[in-house]
């Protein structure tokens, strides 16, 4: 088409001031990455699910409250001990019309199982999918899978016809030197449809007229532009160009509660940070002990963990935004038991007097690995934790590096005292006890236990916790798991992450404890 | 004169072949992209066999033969991050940065010129030693704080400015510009000054110092004594003379405009080749970083191989020495 630019750039704004019915409101918001792509099943990453949920949808889903729900699945149950049988919602149609079926479910199950799905943590234990009829599917699992729902809340539905027509049956991978199709363009069955998409610029997504589903908010576009800079975010949302900001930097948090035009709705993030020691090597790695590791000696454990004064961290590390905590998982995960979950109160002088019984009377040196842009202050905790071991003469030497350097040195177990902070995004306690308490084995066990602890009878209780579907008796096993690890001081839980949104004075929003912002659930003033 | 040419080319492309290996040798320390393409939950075996599939388990000299091969052909590779190829990723974003660096490198010229003359010509006058004062400011304030600074007046207390990004774009062809919409223009209009001030400054600076070196000049006292009008000596005659040096300043500035493009690009958000590099570089994605630092480079090349070929052709000098000793 040859239109002189500028009649064309006329002709846009004016399709656009047509395209927007008064009263449409536009939901304009803003953190400091872009998504990496729009395929659902290439990278498990908060914000690119996030993003993903406006579009595609899971069989089942979680609520306000973060319980299952149904969504592409209206009902389900077990089949026999290794699968279980779901109903699929009818009338359900794709962004392009074609209807949503059993096929695509098994599909979609199947592409998520592909080795360049991301989504492999999501379908531990799931085999495959069969379908039975038009409108029931089963998946198949390889034992009885207690947490299979959860699981699914992550796995979402693609049409089978579109992606064998764009030639994406399978997730995107980096081995193949081309983009695909499913990383820029989009089709779901979700509350909204993929607009545009320019890549570190502006991702466009429109409500979507004929979906199933009651949009509880009044949000009629989504408009996600990524902003990198804290001082550049904040300005835009304080001068009104965006609404909505997801990461505000905490030291700005006080000042934007001041500010009229801005409100800050403050959220329990399901992560715990915590740090970690190495309780494997004979000697330490970095460490001014030869011959032996101190680590290994629980009463050193127990020191560290009385120096370090988790109610101090929160009032000045976190300004108030944390909850210190004695376990390794949030209070949203099942399993969480508020009885153990009682922070340990500072005892400088029994933490010295453990170090001297220990052979440790005058202390000694140790390097605190720390990621600087993972977790919300996690260097300025590291420092704060430093200077507290120090009151007891411990000299730690404080090894801060980004998180692309961080997580392969830690991962290869380069550590002797380390920083993590764990989400659970299934809501069940396995995931975190798997990961971090069981030893270090196959399949996940253990996967992020660096320091490479281990109690064969804490490993009992996880693994019987794998298979065991009556959730009384989880609790008692998750109890149990935690218990043992709590009195062997296994690691140094420090606090759940409070996480601050700051938007437009007047929205309304559901702050899930996930980190989602939900658009569907949005009434914008 | 064609051996002169070959040599300088030789010469660019040895610079060229540096700026690889330093780049690709300072890319073993940013991190692994590993780590961050595959899930925290991946086993030991899926990271090998990534590894494996990107060409990072080979010997490093291997790596880095295998990319000049393809750089040469303009083949960057695809990016760790995006999924795309590296050199569509950078010419989507060329037209951000060009045009922020023309629109900032002709508000430098346009702004510093006149300035730069007002001062030379009414040195004792009040507004110069404002000019003068001033202009230190922005010599020694560093970029990213003109630009925060301008943020907080003019979008967020006068709300008159867009405080980031890159307002509406037409495509002209390939090339997406900002210039033809009301947003795309009031969206460059903080970023350009703040990419332009320093040179501004400095053009403003040497503009100041030629006009009053030439102004001391015996032909200007003569056209005094011939009664021309001071329109016509100051403009016709010194500040013409004033000139070369600061087309060829502001030609080397051009490349040092777009490579610092960065950090103007980050303050604002600007959807430019900077913030895709900034970007990279926190993600370990070494191939758009490789990519990005070579072109810079082929930019820096370029443009000292016009300066060093403009010279040859304007100062006859030039040429008789490099006769006489023979090629040195």
């Amino acid at each position: 088409m040859n239109v002189h630019p500028v009649l064309r750039a006329l002709a846009l704004a004016a399709a656009f001031a047509l395209a927007l019915p008064a009263g449409a409101k536009t939901l304009r918001w803003s953190s400091q990455g872009d998504i990496l792509t729009m395929d659902p099943h290439a990278q498990n990453e908060g914000l690119n699910n996030a993003i993903s949920d406006l579009v595609y949808e899971p069989l089942v889903t979680r609520g306000r409250d973060m319980a299952i729900e149904p969504c592409l699945a209206t009902a389900w149950q077990a089949a026999g001990p290794k699968a279980m049988r779901f109903t699929l919602r009818q009338g359900v149609r794709f962004h392009d019309g074609t209807p949503f079926t059993a096929d695509d479910a098994v599909f979609s199950i199947q592409r998520a199982l592909a080795p360049t799905s991301n989504f492999s943590p999501y379908l531990e234990g799931v085999i495959g999918a069969r379908k039975v009829d038009n409108r029931t599917i089963e998946i198949v699992t390889s034992g009885p899978n207690p947490v299979l729902l959860s699981q699914l809340t992550e796995v979402r539905m693609m049409s089978r016809a579109w992606s064998v027509k764009h030639g994406v049956q399978k997730p995107q991978d980096f081995k193949n030197k081309e983009e695909t199709f499913a990383a820029r363009n989009a089709n779901g069955t979700g509350p909204y449809v993929l607009k545009t998409r320019e890549a570190d610029v502006k991702t466009v997504f429109a409500a979507n007229p004929s979906w199933w589903g009651k949009n509880e908010g009044n949000v009629d576009e989504v408009v996600y532009r990524p902003i990198k800079q804290d001082g550049t975010r904040l300005a835009a949302l304080l001068s009104g160009e965006v609404d909505f900001v997801l990461d505000p930097p905490p030291q700005d948090i006080a000042r934007l509660k001041k500010d009229p035009k801005v409100q800050v709705v403050e959220g329990n993030e399901n992560r715990t940070v915590f740090f970690g020691f190495d309780q494997w090597r004979d000697e330490l790695l970095y460490s001014s002990v030869k011959g032996k590791n101190p680590f290994r000696d629980r009463r050193v454990r127990e020191a560290f963990q009385l120096a370090v004064d988790v109610q101090a961290l929160r009032t000045q590390v976190m300004r108030g935004l944390s909850i210190p905590t004695a376990v390794m998982f949030a209070p949203q995960v099942d399993g969480y038991d508020k009885s153990l979950d009682v922070p340990v109160k500072a005892d400088r002088a029994k933490a010295r007097k453990l170090l001297a019984d220990a052979g440790y009377p005058k202390g000694f040196e140790v390097t605190l690995d720390c990621p600087n842009n993972r977790y919300i202050n996690d260097e300025k905790l590291c420092q704060a934790v430093a200077a507290m071991l120090a009151q007891v003469d411990v000299t730690v030497r404080l090894n801060a590096m980004p998180r692309a350097l961080y997580f392969p040195k830690i991962q290869k177990y380069d550590t002797s005292f380390y920083m993590l902070g764990w989400g659970v995004p299934t809501f069940d306690s396995l995931y975190a006890l798997q990961s971090l308490l069981h030893t270090v084995g196959a399949g996940g066990d253990g996967n992020f236990n660096l320091g490479k602890y281990s109690n064969p009878k804490v490993d009992a209780a996880i693994d019987a916790l794998k298979t065991e579907t009556d959730p009384a008796r989880r609790h008692a096993l998750a109890h149990e798991a935690l218990k043992l690890h709590q009195a062997d001081v296994g690691h140094l839980p420090l606090h759940h992450q409070v996480i601050p949104w700051a938007m437009r004075a007047g929205m309304k929003v559901v702050h899930r404890a996930d980190n989602r912002l939900v658009a569907r659930w949005v009434q914008m003033p | 004169m064609i051996a002169f040419v070959i040599r300088r080319l030789l010469q660019g492309v040895v610079v060229m072949l540096v700026v690889g290996f330093i780049a690709f040798s300072l890319f073993n320390f940013v991190g692994d992209p590993v780590a961050l393409m595959l899930p925290p939950e991946a086993t030991q075996a899926d990271r090998q066999a990534m590894r494996e599939s990107l060409g990072l388990d080979r010997p490093f000299m291997v790596q880095f033969a295998t990319f000049v091969g393809h750089a040469v052909q303009g083949n960057f590779g695809i990016s760790l991050r995006l999924g795309r190829p590296v050199s569509a990723l950078l010419a989507e974003r060329l037209p951000a940065t060009l045009e922020l660096a023309i629109v900032a490198a002709a508000l430098a010229l346009l702004v510093g010129i006149p300035m730069g003359v007002y001062t030379g010509l009414k040195r004792n006058a009040w507004f110069s030693r404002f000019l003068l004062t001033a202009s230190l400011i922005g010599v020694s304030l560093p970029t990213f704080l003109i630009g925060i600074f301008l943020i907080l007046i003019f979008a967020v207390w006068l709300g008159w400015l867009p405080s980031f990004g890159r307002g509406d774009t037409v495509m002209v062809g390939p090339w997406s510009t900002g210039l033809l919409t009301a947003s795309g223009l009031k969206a460059l209009i903080l970023p350009s000054i703040t990419l332009g001030l320093f040179q501004l400054t400095l053009i403003m600076r040497l503009v100041r110092a030629e006009m009053l070196e030439v102004l001391r000049t015996d032909y200007i006292k003569f056209a005094r004594a011939r009664g021309l009008t001071n329109r016509a000596i100051h403009f016709g005659h010194a500040l013409r003379n004033t000139l070369v040096p600061v087309i060829t300043i502001t030609g080397l500035q051009l490349g040092a405009i777009i490579a610092f493009a960065i950090i103007t690009e980050t303050v604002f958000q600007w959807p430019g080749m900077g913030l895709l590099f900034i970007q990279a570089v926190q993600f370990a994605d070494i191939p758009v970083m490789a990519a990005y630092l070579c072109l810079i480079g082929f930019i820096f090349v370029v443009i000292n191989l016009a300066v060093d070929l403009l010279y040859y052709f304007v100062d006859p000098r030039l040429r008789i020495d490099r006769a006489q000793a023979g090629g040195h």
